[in-house]
């Protein structure tokens, strides 16, 4: 906090005659940095709030899926055969109630076929979604802030080159290309085996695929900011070009990256859920949201529950994040009425 | 703080909470919402739960006239007989076609039996097995009223050379009477007439002088592949589009992958044909990739029968089980699930095979395929149940376990193969096959157990001739078990197992050896089943063959496949054909309107 220059005694506002008490009032509002700001507009946007509960609730059940697991599921991939109906292939007694499944021991039910606890493996699917939406989005952002930068600042063939990249990676069908990517790319990559060579995949497409959203957004700002006195003052005092870039320009930026990002992780969400549909996605046994959703296709009719269970989980993990990047943007925006 | 904006903020995301909600709610009853009044327009019930399995015929009948309705997931590969290589084609192509012999058109195994068709009789076999003589009948004819002579038969063999226009079909014959591939097909040669091995000394006499014994030649024979076609009439590629019909049907309209129409072809005599009822008088092809759309048309009444054959879909046997049993049989198919054990490191080595085939929970893999009556009965060798050489061989004593796993001899296994922790493979399974990741699942949870860390591999079904099918790429990507399964070409030891087993059959793609077992002693075995002189002699080769299989564990079988295929009620004189499979035999279909 900025404290006002005149504000010495700590009893000032107590003191004052009323109209100084406002005067104060005032100047200490002036003088809140942009983040308070922010962060008391956050505050009162409820939706937002809200988002941003269920987002660090689901951050936390993505952390701590052993534990919540062992406490009330079984282990992800235990099979229950026992519960299923073969001929059918669902759990035993779906006739009667769509709920069949569901019992203390298997809060969500148990997948067609196998019997595995539908609870673990949604707990487990949060792993997925989350670590690779996040991590494409960080691919993202680096990749996006560096080259926006870049482009914004040098102008010239330099901007030319990235932005035609840019225009050339929006055009690109991304599903398609993972989709193939996957089938041609061998199982074993660098050291690694099974699913993390299909997370290491997907976190790098998508992230490679989304750079250019940021970029755009970073190389528009820098055109404005690097027109500006404080810019120029910096370049006259003789600062380098990466002092420019990273020290002057940067932290100018952080606003708009920031609303970006949150605004990118539920696209991610869906990017890797969709991928997981297509078989593309993390290998078997890991859970994952959209694998289940791809498997529920076969027996939605008998076993609706387990269909809506991935469904859901998608759902509001999507629009908790839309919530509160939609919250951040608003407290962030400069041009903000409130 | 702004109430207003925040409130309207919290009623549209109300709103669309609203409209999402309403939009499932709307896809459910789009879903479910025809139940109760399904069924009336099949006018009438079914023949009874599994009245047409077995040697059982359901609703017999001679009564002719009516449409047959069938429907599939999709086309013929084609309707040109020497190219389709589909069992569902083989089936339906005995709607237009003929050939010297055929599959008797008789229920369940009795199927498998070849009896006469344009020929008057079975081949007369002389040098030592080498040569098949053949007389026709008289009176059979073309859609036009000429006669179907020895040369047209030629003529249509032949087309089997031609690999530049006629592709897809099996090669038997080709293999049989010119292995050496001298003759270039009809329409490069023009000169000869035909493939030296196939002689025609006058119009109803043919001869076929095969350049080694083969106890099945007239296995090929009896495949479409077999069927005349009449020089003046052949369009090379395009004869797939219209046929020119020896049987009793010829087509009326055809639009590749939408719908095949079929009339009465009045030149057919009843009196030269033992084997096609020829009871209706249309016979229609929709096709409708949609397969769960299509079993709620079968179930609805809509269709009579579904073209593909290969049983309902999870949701249509559901829903046709609980409502309409009656119109349901639980078919045994000729189709045996199994896994191959390739080279790869350490399945190279027998003892590490059989620690797989130890530590397998068959009981799981078979429920998660539906169990014994969805799925089908546990598998201990290869052949299936209904091919001459099966028995009841169970080296593993998988039955005698119920299918469990017997993880102490599993551990003793891995010991013997210097592998005791376990080790590391991967599974294939192919992602457009139903039912083929959860099982590869299954048995990857199986082997767990005993700490073979299996991952599962899902690769496109459409190339799996050029990942599985590629002894290449299978090493490079370290695929030690293939989950796969396989029917018989033909119903004999040599239509199933050659393929899978013969050291000679390995290719660089498309290849069906998956073990890559090239053991010196089953390569003579099938040398020796060739040439006996009676398929009941080749069987005994065939039993051999099948036994030291199983003790090599080269592949792992566990089910034999059953489905549940869907009869409409207005269907007659349906019965499960095992040359074709377990599918019906389509030639003896009839309808009651």
């Amino acid at each position: 906090m900025t404290a006002p220059l005149h504000d010495t005694s700590p009893d000032a506002d107590k003191a004052a005659p009323a109209d100084v008490a406002a005067d104060v009032a005032k100047k200490s509002v002036e003088g809140r940095s942009l983040r308070q700001i922010a962060w008391t507009r956050l505050k009162r946007d409820k939706l937002a709030l809200a988002g941003g509960i269920v987002v660090v609730f689901l951050v936390l059940v993505a952390l701590f899926a052993p534990l919540i697991v062992s406490l009330l599921g079984h282990p992800p991939d235990e099979f229950h055969q026992d519960k299923i109906d073969p001929l059918f292939g669902v759990a035993k007694g779906l006739d009667d109630s769509m709920f069949a499944g569901v019992s203390s021991d298997f809060l969500l039910g148990v997948e067609p076929g196998n019997g595995r606890d539908v609870f673990s493996r949604i707990v487990y699917g949060a792993r997925i979604s989350l670590l690779v939406a996040f991590l494409a989005a960080v691919v993202a952002v680096v990749l996006g802030t560096v080259l926006g930068i870049v482009a914004g600042y040098f102008g010239g063939w330099i901007d030319s080159v990235i932005s035609r990249v840019m225009d050339m990676l929006l055009a690109f069908p991304q599903l398609l290309f993972i989709i193939s990517l996957v089938s041609v790319l061998p199982g074993d990559l660098l050291g690694m085996t099974g699913s993390s060579v299909r997370i290491f995949i997907l976190v790098m497409v998508i992230g490679f695929f989304g750079w250019p959203y940021i970029g755009r957004i970073v190389r528009g700002q820098t055109l404005s900011l690097r027109e500006k006195e404080y810019v120029e003052a910096a370049r006259s005092l003789g600062a380098g070009r990466a002092y420019i870039l990273f020290k002057e320009l940067l932290p100018n930026l952080v606003a708009p990256i920031t609303v970006y990002t949150t605004l990118m992780i539920p696209t991610n969400i869906l990017t890797e859920a969709a991928l997981s549909f297509l078989n593309a996605g993390v290998k078997p046994p890991t859970a994952s949201w959209g694998q289940m959703l791809s498997k529920a296709i076969n027996t939605y009719e008998s076993d609706p529950l387990f269909m809506i269970a991935p469904g859901l989980a998608i759902f509001i993990t999507v629009l908790a994040f839309n919530l509160f990047g939609d919250g951040v943007r608003d407290a962030l925006d400069p041009k903000g009425t409130r | 703080m702004n109430p207003q904006r925040s409130s309207a903020r919290i009623r549209q995301v109300a709103g669309a909470a609203v409209v999402v909600a309403a939009l499932m709610t709307t896809a459910a009853c789009g879903g479910g919402g025809d139940k109760g009044k399904d069924g009336d327009k099949s006018g009438g019930k079914g023949a009874g739960f599994n009245a047409a399995t077995g040697d059982k015929i359901a609703n017999p009948s001679t009564k002719a006239g009516g449409t047959l309705k069938m429907i599939s997931k999709q086309d013929l590969d084609s309707a040109d007989p020497q190219r389709q290589y589909y069992g569902m084609a083989w089936d339906f192509s005995r709607f237009y076609s003929r050939q010297l012999v055929t599959y008797a058109a008789k229920p369940g195994n009795a199927s498998s039996e070849l009896v006469p068709d344009l020929a008057k009789a079975n081949g007369k076999i002389s040098n030592g097995g080498k040569t098949y003589t053949y007389e026709l009948k008289d009176g059979i004819a073309w859609e036009d009223g000429t006669p179907i002579t020895s040369k047209d038969i030629k003529y249509g063999i032949s087309r089997i050379w031609a690999k530049e226009a006629i592709t897809g079909g099996p090669t038997y014959l080709k293999q049989a009477l010119d292995p050496k591939g001298e003759y270039q097909g009809p329409y490069k040669d023009k000169t000869s007439d035909g493939p030296k091995g196939i002689e025609t000394p006058n119009d109803k006499t043919i001869v076929f002088n095969l350049a080694t014994p083969n106890v099945d030649f007239e296995q090929m024979l009896a495949m479409p592949a077999g069927s005349p076609v009449k020089k003046e009439k052949d369009t090379g590629a395009k004869y797939q589009l219209k046929p020119f019909s020896s049987g009793p049907y010829k087509f009326e309209s055809y639009a590749p992958k939408k719908s095949i129409s079929l009339v009465r072809n009045d030149k057919w005599k009843k009196e030269t044909d033992t084997v096609r009822a020829a009871l209706p008088d249309k016979i229609t092809v929709t096709i409708n990739s949609n397969m769960e759309a299509l079993d709620k048309l079968l179930i609805k009444g809509d269709y009579d029968v579904d073209m593909n054959g290969t049983g309902l879909t999870q949701s249509g046997r559901i829903e046709a089980l609980k409502k309409h049993k009656d119109n349901v049989d639980n078919i045994q198919t000729s189709f045996t699930r199994y896994v191959d054990m390739t080279p790869v490191a350490p399945l190279n080595n027998v003892a590490c095979r059989k620690a797989v085939v130890y530590a397998t929970d068959f009981k799981s893999l078979q429920e998660v395929r539906g169990g014994e009556e969805a799925g089908g009965p546990l598998a201990t060798t290869m052949l299936p149940t209904t091919i001459k050489g099966y028995d009841d061989y169970d080296p593993y004593g998988v039955k005698a376990r119920g299918g469990k796993p017997d993880v102490a001899k599993a551990k003793e296994q891995l010991k013997a193969c210097n592998q005791p922790d376990g080790f590391s493979t991967k599974i294939s399974a192919r992602s457009n096959n139903p039912g083929e990741k959860e099982t590869a699942e299954a048995l990857q949870q199986s082997l767990k157990a005993v700490g073979i860390k299996a991952e599962v591999e899902v690769i496109d079904g459409a190339e799996s001739q050029s990942i599985t099918g590629s002894p290449k790429v299978v090493k490079e990507r370290k695929i030690g078990l293939i989950m796969t399964g396989w029917g018989p070409d033909f119903p004999t030891g040599q239509g199933f197992s050659q393929p899978l087993i013969d050291g000679r059959f390995i290719a660089p793609t498309g290849n069906y050896n998956g073990s890559e077992t090239n053991d010196p002693a089953i390569n003579k075995m099938f040398d020796d089943a060739l040439k006996a002189t009676d398929p009941d002699k080749a069987a005994e080769f065939y039993k051999q063959i099948n036994h030291k299989t199983a003790d090599i564990a080269a592949q792992m079988p566990f089910l034999y496949e059953k489905n549940f295929s869907w009869r409409s009620s207005r269907l007659t004189n349906v019965y499960s054909s095992t040359a074709y499979n377990g599918r019906y035999d389509y030639a003896s279909l009839g309808v009651v309107k």
